[in-house]
C-alpha cells in the first residue's frame, strides 16, 4: 500500500477528506498531515478500514521552531504490515484538539496521557484524570514534556494537592478493597481498588504510575548510542525486546540495513527472552493456585535460559548486546553446539511442566473459565499480544511484518476463550515455537560473524517495533539535525493490556485475581515509564 | 501423582553449593548495627522487599535467589509479605516521587530493630535515571541503609554471597 492507495481508500469513505501532505519515508511508514478539522474523522475512517485500534498517539513540542504543537496517531495496517500516521497541527495557544476517545476508546488512555504531560487538551475527552503524575505529589499546571519545562516544581505543600479520586460504586453491600502499592510479593507497585458485592468483584479500578521515572524527558538530548543504555532499562524483564525496538528506529533514521546474520541473532535473543518469560508465568500461575512443585520445575527452566543467555551474550537479561546496526557478538560454533545441546534438556523438563499441568484435574478447575476477556472488550480496549491472542485478536508483529521470522515459517498461536486457560495455552505453544525458531535461526547464522556499519548522526523521525513475549513494543524516535533525540515516545504493549486485566477480573472472586493478574503479567515499569 | 515422583527422583537435587566471599567489599556498618545483628538476627532474616521503581530485573533476580538452585531460604533468609513481619527493608530502584510516600511508611510500619538493605545501582545513585525530574532521590537520601548489593542487576549468587558475608561479619 503507498499513500495514494490508502488516500482514496479513505475518500471512499469519507468524501470530504483532503491531506495537506502525505508522505512515505519508509516501506513500512505511511504519515498523512491533514486539517485538524477532519483529525477525528479521518481517524474514524482508518479505525474502520485497518480494523485496528489506535496503537500509538503522541504529541510533540515544536514551538521553538514552528510556534505549534503536533499530535500524531498511528494505525496498523496488519494485512500490508504497515504504519499508517495521521499528524495535525496544534496551535502553542490554548492548545487543544478534537478528542477520539468517545468514537474509539482505545484513544482515551493516550489523550489523558497528553494532558498530562503536554497540557494539551482533547476536547470532549470525559476523563482527563493523570496517570503518571500523581495529583498527591504533583502539582497541576506543571508539564513535564514540554520544552520550556524548568525542573520540578519546587516548595509544594501536600495540603494543596488534591487526593485522587477514584471511581465509586455506591449501593447495599458493596465493599471497596483497596490493594497495594506495596504488595506482599516481591513485585512492582500498583494499587488496585477492588469493590465487591459479596464475593464477585464488580468494578476494578488500576491506579498505576508509582514507578514513573521520567523515562521519555531522559532520553531528550541524548544521541542514539547513548540511549541505548535507556532503552534497556525501562523494563528490564523484556530489556532485549525495548532495546531492539529502539535499534530499528534510530537505524531507519540513520539510513542503516543491518545484515541478516544480525537479523538472526536479535531473533534468537527475542526468542530467549520469550523463553525465559514465558516459563516464569507459567510457573507463576501455578504458584497462584498453590501448586509449587512444577513451579519448582519452571524456575529451574527459567534459570537455565538465564544462564544461557549469560553465557551467550554476558548478561543474563540480555542488555549490552544489542547496538545500533547489529549485534556486539554472535553466537561462535562450539556456542551453537552448545545452545541445540541445551535445548534438548529444556524441552525435556518444559514437557514434563506441561503435561504436570495440564492433567492436573484441580488445577484445570482453577484455570479454565476463570478470568475470561471477552474478544469485543480486548478490542474496543486496544489489548495487543499474548493477551489478545488468547481471546481471539490474531495479531503478532512476527507474522504481520515480513523479516526473517517468515523465512522461519513462524506459526502464531491463537486461542478463542480468553480466560487463564487460554493464556496458558497460548504461552505453552509460544513456548515450543520459540524453542524450533532458535533451532532454526542457529541453523542458518554464520558463527562469530558481527561486523556491522557505524550509525551516521543524521536528522529524521521513524518508528521501531519489536513483538516482545508480552506483545508489541512501539518506539517513536525524532532526531534533531546534530543527531540528538528530540522526542522519544514508547508505548509497551502493558500499556492498553492493564486495562483489559480490569475487565478480565469482573464476575471473578477477588481469591483469583492474582491467577488472574500472572495470566497476564504485565508490567509495572514499562506502563510507568 | 507417579509422573511427580518419577521427575523428581530423576532430576535429583539441583540445588549449588555457595559461600561467602571475602569480607573486603561489604561497607561495615556501625557498632550499635553489628551488636544488634549478632544478637537478634543471626540466624534467621526476615526480608521485605519494596520496588521504588526499578525495571523489575531486580526483581526478577530476587525471586531467582529463592529458587531451587540458589535456595536462599536454606541459609534461615525468608522474604515476607508484611513490612510487621520483617527485620530488614530490601529496596531496589530509584525512589519515584509517587513511592516516596508508601517507602517512609513500609519503613514505620516495621518493629525495631530494623535496618535497610538497596540492591542495584539505581537504588545507589538513581543509575541511568540520574537528574530525572521525577526520582526523589537515593534510597540512602531518605533512610539509613546498612548494606548495598551493587549490580545491574546482581546475579543470584551475589544478592546471597553479599547477604551471607553481611550477616557472618557480624556473628
Amino acid at each position: 500500500m503507498d499513500c495514494a492507495g490508502i488516500i482514496n481508500e479513505i475518500k471512499a469513505k469519507f468524501p470530504g477528506f483532503s491531506v495537506i501532505s502525505a508522505v512515505q519515508n519508509y516501506p513500512d511508514e505511511i504519515c498523512l498531515y491533514v486539517r485538524p478539522e477532519i483529525f477525528k474523522d479521518t481517524c474514524l475512517v482508518l479505525h474502520k478500514i485497518l480494523l485496528s485500534p489506535v496503537k500509538m498517539l503522541f504529541a510533540l513540542d515544536e514551538r521553538k521552531m514552528a510556534n505549534k504543537f503536533t499530535v500524531h496517531c498511528v494505525f496498523l495496517s496488519a494485512k500490508s504490515g504497515q504504519w499508517v500516521t495521521v499528524a495535525i497541527d496544534v496551535p502553542a495557544e490554548n492548545p487543544c484538539f478534537d478528542s477520539l476517545a468517545k468514537s474509539i476508546y482505545s484513544a482515551s488512555l493516550f489523550e489523558r496521557e497528553i494532558y498530562e504531560m503536554f497540557g494539551i487538551k482533547p476536547e470532549g475527552n470525559p476523563d482527563l484524570r493523570r496517570l503518571r503524575l500523581h495529583d498527591e505529589v504533583w502539582p497541576q499546571g506543571s508539564f513535564p514534556l514540554r520544552k520550556d519545562f524548568a525542573g520540578a516544581p519546587k516548595n509544594i505543600s501536600a495540603e494543596n494537592l488534591p487526593a485522587y479520586k477514584f471511581s465509586k460504586v455506591e449501593g447495599n453491600g458493596i465493599f471497596e478493597v483497596p490493594v497495594g502499592p506495596v504488595h506482599a510479593g516481591i513485585i512492582g507497585p500498583g494499587h488496585f481498588r477492588f469493590s465487591v458485592a459479596g464475593e464477585p468483584i464488580i468494578n476494578l479500578e488500576i491506579r498505576l504510575g508509582f514507578t514513573h521515572r521520567g523515562v521519555e524527558k531522559l532520553f531528550e538530548g541524548k544521541f542514539l548510542t547513548q540511549a541505548l543504555r535507556l532503552a534497556e532499562s525501562v523494563d528490564g524483564e523484556s530489556a532485549f525486546a525495548h532495546s531492539l525496538a529502539f535499534t530499528q528506529a534510530a537505524e531507519k533514521i540513520a539510513g542503516i540495513s543491518i545484515s541478516l546474520q544480525a537479523a538472526y541473532a536479535r531473533a534468537i535473543f527475542l526468542e530467549l527472552e520469550r523463553m525465559y518469560n514465558h516459563a516464569n508465568d507459567i510457573g507463576g500461575i501455578a504458584v497462584d493456585v498453590g501448586f509449587s512443585f512444577p513451579a519448582a520445575i519452571a524456575s529451574i527452566i527459567k534459570e537455565s535460559i538465564l544462564q544461557l543467555n549469560e553465557k551467550l551474550t554476558g548478561s543474563r537479561y540480555l542488555k549490552g548486546i544489542n547496538t545500533v546496526g547489529g549485534v556486539l557478538r554472535s553466537p561462535e560454533e562450539h556456542e551453537i553446539r552448545m545452545v541445540s545441546g541445551f535445548l534438548k534438556e529444556i524441552k525435556k523438563d518444559f514437557n514434563q511442566l506441561a503435561k504436570i499441568l495440564t492433567t492436573s484435574v484441580s488445577f484445570m478447575d482453577r484455570v479454565d473459565t476463570t478470568g475470561v476477556l471477552k474478544k469485543k472488550t480486548a478490542e474496543d480496549i486496544g489489548v495487543a499480544g499474548l493477551a489478545g491472542r488468547a481471546c481471539g485478536i490474531a495479531l503478532d508483529l512476527r507474522k504481520n511484518f515480513a523479516g526473517v521470522y517468515h523465512e522461519a515459517k513462524f506459526k502464531m498461536a491463537v486461542e478463542q476463550s480468553g480466560d487463564v486457560l487460554a493464556r496458558l495455552r497460548v504461552r505453552i505453544a509460544e513456548f515450543e515455537e520459540s524453542m524450533r525458531l532458535v533451532e532454526f535461526f542457529l541453523s542458518k547464522i554464520t558463527p562469530g560473524e558481527t561486523a556491522f556499519p557505524q550509525p551516521q548522526r543524521k536528522e529524521g523521525e521513524a518508528l521501531g517495533f519489536a513483538e516482545s513475549w508480552r506483545g508489541p513494543v512501539l518506539y517513536w524516535l525524532k532526531t534533531d539535525c546534530n543527531g540528538a533525540i528530540e522526542r522519544c515516545k514508547i508505548v509497551d504493549a502493558s500499556f492498553c493490556n492493564w486495562q483489559g486485566l480490569s475487565y478480565a477480573v469482573l464476575g471473578n472472586i477477588i481469591p483469583d485475581f492474582p491467577l488472574c493478574n500472572k495470566s497476564f503479567d504485565l508490567s509495572y515499569p514499562g506502563n510507568d515509564l | 501423582m507417579y509422573r511427580i515422583l518419577k521427575y523428581r527422583m530423576l532430576k535429583g537435587i539441583v540445588t549449588r553449593h555457595i559461600a561467602p566471599e571475602a569480607l573486603g567489599e561489604i561497607e561495615s556498618t556501625g557498632k550499635e548495627l553489628k551488636t544488634l545483628i549478632r544478637k537478634k538476627f543471626g540466624k534467621s532474616l526476615h526480608i521485605r522487599e519494596v520496588d521504588t521503581g526499578s525495571c523489575n530485573a531486580c526483581e526478577s533476580e530476587i525471586i531467582s535467589a529463592n529458587n531451587p538452585i540458589y535456595d536462599l531460604q536454606r541459609f534461615g533468609i525468608n522474604f515476607v509479605a508484611s513490612p510487621r513481619h520483617a527485620d530488614a527493608l530490601l529496596v531496589t530502584g530509584p525512589v519515584s516521587k509517587n513511592m516516596l510516600l508508601a517507602l517512609k511508611k513500609t519503613y514505620d510500619a516495621m518493629p525495631e530493630p530494623k535496618f535497610v538493605i538497596t540492591v542495584g545501582d539505581c537504588a545507589l545513585d538513581c543509575g541511568v535515571f540520574k537528574g530525572s525530574y521525577y526520582t526523589a532521590g537515593a534510597v540512602a537520601q531518605i533512610l539509613p541503609v546498612a548494606l548495598h548489593i551493587p549490580g545491574c542487576p546482581p546475579s543470584p549468587s551475589a544478592i546471597i554471597k553479599s547477604l551471607l558475608a553481611f550477616l557472618r561479619q557480624h556473628d
